[in-house]
């Protein structure tokens, strides 16, 4: 901490250039001006138009119903595999292959699972799309899991059965509760994902149901509106909720 | 085994093996506990005294034998069929294993919420045990927000508010600074007393053993080498692990000889000499004698059946002297102690003395040469 003053101009200038963007596209995002560049003056209306627009309202139900159970079944599923490994499969390569989805290039996940879905003659759906964000979702979990299992000491759950607890009490009264803040930031982080989640929903998609990313990139094509730089704002709302709540509550739980 | 010592038996270890691999963590181990006893198992780490432990409470599986827990009219009941949780023994874990979600409380009732008590018994008897340990205060508590002898209290409580017939320790001191350590040993003897449950304590510190155990297992390369009270195991070892293990004492090597014990140790080559040992163990041929400093005293002048030796050091601690004197023959120096300050100065010829019971004859080391 002491006598480098002089590297917080560096430090300044990194987050200056991650977050000069964002902050411009929040503050155009209000510009009353229908050309997004040019500043004339403060307006909520394109949040409004937003609202109106049919086509963004149905890509965002699209993206919600995929966004939440494909969190639900990655986290249950996840879950249960980091508990798989940790417990009765202590391997490494074992661990690394049920990590990888969440490493491997989106684009050759996509084009994996569509070819995938193809030969098992799937067709392509809302339900192709929640099936691939279960894939890499559940890598994630994995993760996050896993490694919270490192940390809780491996005798609790054998004394929940000293105590007369049996496998299934000692599962839901111990074992869930001492995971709960990495399976938490896990289900949060996999909804964040999938939310804004694009190169695997394009490519497994079918095309009646668009998810919002796609909306706005077949929006985007035809030039960036601010009713875009809105809905980006508001994506932004929500994925920072997430995964600053993500952060807290494993510090909280961590700190009690 | 007679009569009376059956009945009073609360668990029967019978024969019982276990090996990993190729390793035997418990090599035909049979032990008897008895009703209200403080029991210690005693030894090196890696001696198979936890394995032996966690095959008691349920979590390993012995190869073979037989361990079987008596009720109060003397029905028996063979332990190794039943699953941990439906074992009348509890294990005080050495990590302590507190649930971190569950406050004091909640982490105390869980045990007897498993037994579907009703809501008022189960506050009732954790009521009882907090002040039992003293920890009434902290009831509210989550372990993160307790010392370290808090914790164990805590971990004491949640086990004897299930009554078990039986209270294993899985080094119930270790995580504790020594301060504690010692303020806890008292607590648990007094704690034993308290709520008359047998006590059986896992430990590799002999002082911790000696100082709460009514009787002591010591345990090495996973096979029992004696089983007695503290005092016995210190004046009478039955071996040279067990007389070394449990406090410290100079060897002398020798023999055993139709007149007694005999040795060319002291005697500058001069052939041998008897020394005054008793032999409880009835051991023959090669062997040595086992001398505990404060048996050993010295003199000025040469008595019959005296070693000779010269001091070598001496050191004061106040209440006791401790020194250190040469004997021709024996590689390393016999240590003595003594009330008051020294009594020899260093270089001082001096002759050793001890009485024939304070002298034990045990079987000698393989690697000993056999004296003629």
């Amino acid at each position: 901490m002491h006598k480098i003053g002089w590297l917080r101009l560096p430090l300044g200038i990194t987050y200056l250039f991650l977050y000069t963007p964002i902050v411009v596209l929040v503050i155009m995002s209000f510009n009353i001006s229908k050309t997004p560049f040019v500043w004339k003056g403060f307006s909520t209306r394109w949040y409004a138009e937003l609202f109106q627009n049919e086509l963004v309202r149905q890509g965002f139900i699209n993206t919600m119903i995929v966004a939440v159970s494909a969190t639900i079944l990655a986290t249950i599923l996840g879950t249960l595999l980091a508990i798989g490994i940790s417990r009765y499969f202590r391997s490494a390569l074992l661990e690394a292959y049920s990590l990888a989805p969440a490493i491997i290039p989106d684009l050759a996940l996509a084009i994996g699972l569509l070819v995938f879905f193809s030969l098992m003659g799937v067709t392509l759906s809302l339900v192709s799309v929640l099936l691939s964000h279960v894939v890499f979702g559940m890598a994630f979990v994995a993760a996050v899991v896993i490694a919270r299992m490192g940390q809780t000491d491996s005798s609790l759950e054998e004394a929940s059965r000293d105590l007369g607890g049996n496998a299934f009490t000692t599962f839901f009264k111990i074992t869930l509760p001492s995971l709960a803040p990495g399976i938490i930031a896990g289900a949060l982080l996999v909804f964040t994902l999938s939310l804004d989640e694009f190169v695997v929903a394009y490519f497994t998609n079918g095309p009646a149901t668009p998810t919002l990313p796609i909306v706005i990139y077949s929006m985007v094509r035809f030039g960036v509106t601010p009713e875009i730089n809105a809905l980006a704002a508001l994506l932004l709302l929500v994925s920072f909720t997430f995964v600053l709540s993500a952060q807290r509550i494993t510090r909280l739980t961590d700190s009690v | 085994m007679n009569d009376e010592t059956s009945n009073n038996a609360l668990l029967l270890i019978n024969n019982v093996s276990k090996a990993y691999d190729t390793t035997k963590a418990l090599n035909d181990v049979s032990i008897e506990i008895n009703r209200n006893e403080f029991f210690a198992l005693l030894g090196p780490s890696g001696c198979g005294k936890t394995t032996l432990l966690r095959s008691i409470a349920g979590f390993e599986d012995p190869d073979s034998g037989s361990i079987t827990i008596y009720d109060d009219s003397g029905n028996g009941t063979d332990l190794l069929g039943l699953p941990p949780n439906k074992r009348p023994v509890n294990l005080m874990f050495q990590s302590y294993a507190l649930f971190p979600h569950m406050n004091v409380r909640k982490n105390i009732a869980y045990g007897l919420e498993r037994e579907k008590l009703s809501n008022s018994e189960i506050a009732a008897r954790v009521d009882e045990v907090l002040e039992t340990v003293g920890l009434t205060e902290k009831a509210k508590a989550r372990p993160a927000q307790l010392s370290g002898g808090q914790k164990q209290r805590v971990a004491l409580a949640r086990a004897i508010v299930k009554r078990p017939r039986l209270l294993l320790l899985d080094e119930p001191l270790s995580a504790l600074d020594r301060k504690v350590r010692a303020e806890m040993q008292l607590e648990l003897k007094r704690l034993q007393h308290e709520v008359g449950i047998t006590f059986v304590v896992v430990t590799h510190d002999q002082e911790e053993a000696m100082s709460m155990a009514d009787r002591i297992a010591v345990i090495d390369d996973g096979e029992v080498q004696q089983i007695a009270d503290p005092v016995t195991l210190y004046t009478r070892p039955t071996n040279i692990f067990v007389a070394d293990f449990i406090g410290s004492g100079t060897l002398i090597p020798g023999a055993v000889s139709p007149t007694g014990f005999t040795t060319q140790v002291g005697n500058a080559g001069s052939g041998s000499h008897q020394l005054p040992a008793t032999n409880p163990n009835n051991v023959s041929g090669s062997a040595v004698i086992m001398l505990r400093p404060e048996a050993v005293h010295l003199n000025g002048d040469h008595q019959s059946g005296s070693l000779p030796g010269q001091v070598v050091e001496t050191h004061f601690y106040g209440g006791s002297s401790v020194s250190t004197i040469s004997v021709s023959g024996l590689e390393l120096p016999v240590i003595t102690r003594h009330p008051g300050p020294p009594r020899h100065g260093v270089g001082e010829q001096v002759h050793l003395k001890w009485l024939p019971e304070d002298a034990i004859v045990l079987a000698a080391p393989a690697d000993q040469k056999p004296v003629e």
